[in-house]
């Protein structure tokens, strides 16, 4: 998975396909599905107070369109988050480039969002 | 035309990411999912970075140590540009926050708790990055 060339060619059904990564996942989500059977039977996680998981169930546009803009991404380069990480310590120019525009996008995400409107003290006294 | 895939090593490197995972779930209830690990701590944050920047060390450590134990240098290949690889970083970077996560957070993660939200977020980036390669090699001609 560290390697884009794998990754691209997994992505690449109708030249060379490489398969490879479809059993990196698949050994993955087996262990981590294993983890899920386990963790349902917890009323805690062993050194923490609860377990932290994702509270939103919608499918929605943001998910929808983030995903697909990340997968842009990535079928251009090969790289995902965090082989990208685990490959700075290769020391390649190429990998730095790909991290430190990663970076740039991220905050560039963080700029361009509102945050969701919460209530304020205001709007719950009732005030206009 | 297929590559023979290494399956031994494939699943057993994917176990190891799924095991890396359920340790941080079940040790300290957290998703390992790195783009927010790293989108968090960019945020200059107060609070909650131990167990990140531990993660990211680990993350880190991660290919000079199979290197050492497999007794020769990792070899990975990168034929994007330069100004490809400044756009896949954006739009991977954007991407990852708006739609909440990657491949390991929706991926390895949600898949393992059979989220809804993962299922469609994995199956939203893999189309769209199958696509992209598609134009890329096949409609561009690009060798990437």
């Amino acid at each position: 998975m560290v390697d884009p060339a794998r990754v691209l060619g997994f992505l690449d059904p109708f030249g060379r396909w490489d398969p490879t990564l479809a059993f990196v996942l698949a050994g993955a989500v087996a262990v981590s599905g294993c983890g899920t059977l386990v963790r349902l039977r917890m009323r805690r996680p062993l050194f923490g107070e609860r377990f932290d998981l994702p509270a939103s169930r919608r499918i929605d546009e943001r998910l929808l369109s983030g995903a697909a803009i990340f997968g842009i991404g990535w079928g251009l380069a090969g790289f995902c988050p965090g082989p990208a990480l685990a490959d700075l310590s290769l020391g390649l120019p190429a990998v730095l480039v790909f991290v430190g525009a990663m970076v740039v996008g991220m905050w560039i995400h963080r700029l361009t969002t509102r945050p969701s409107p919460k209530p304020d003290a205001a709007a719950l006294r009732g005030a206009s | 035309m297929m590559v023979q895939p290494d399956i031994g090593p494939a699943l057993s490197g994917g176990a190891l990411i799924g095991a890396a995972s359920v340790l941080l779930l079940l040790a300290d209830g957290k998703i390992a999912g790195i783009s927010g690990i790293v989108a968090f701590l960019l945020g200059r944050p107060k609070s909650g970075t131990g167990w990140r920047i531990a993660f990211l060390v680990g993350l880190l450590a991660g290919p000079p140590l199979v290197a050492a134990l497999a007794g020769h240098a990792l070899n990975i290949t990168v034929a994007a540009t330069w100004p490809t690889l400044v756009a896949a970083g954006l739009l991977v970077g954007y991407g990852t926050r708006l739609g909440s996560g990657c491949t390991s957070g929706h991926g390895v993660s949600g898949l393992g708790r059979l989220s809804p939200r993962s299922i469609a977020a994995v199956l939203s980036f893999l189309a769209t990055a199958a696509a992209t390669v598609f134009v890329m090699r096949h409609v561009l001609g690009h060798v990437s």
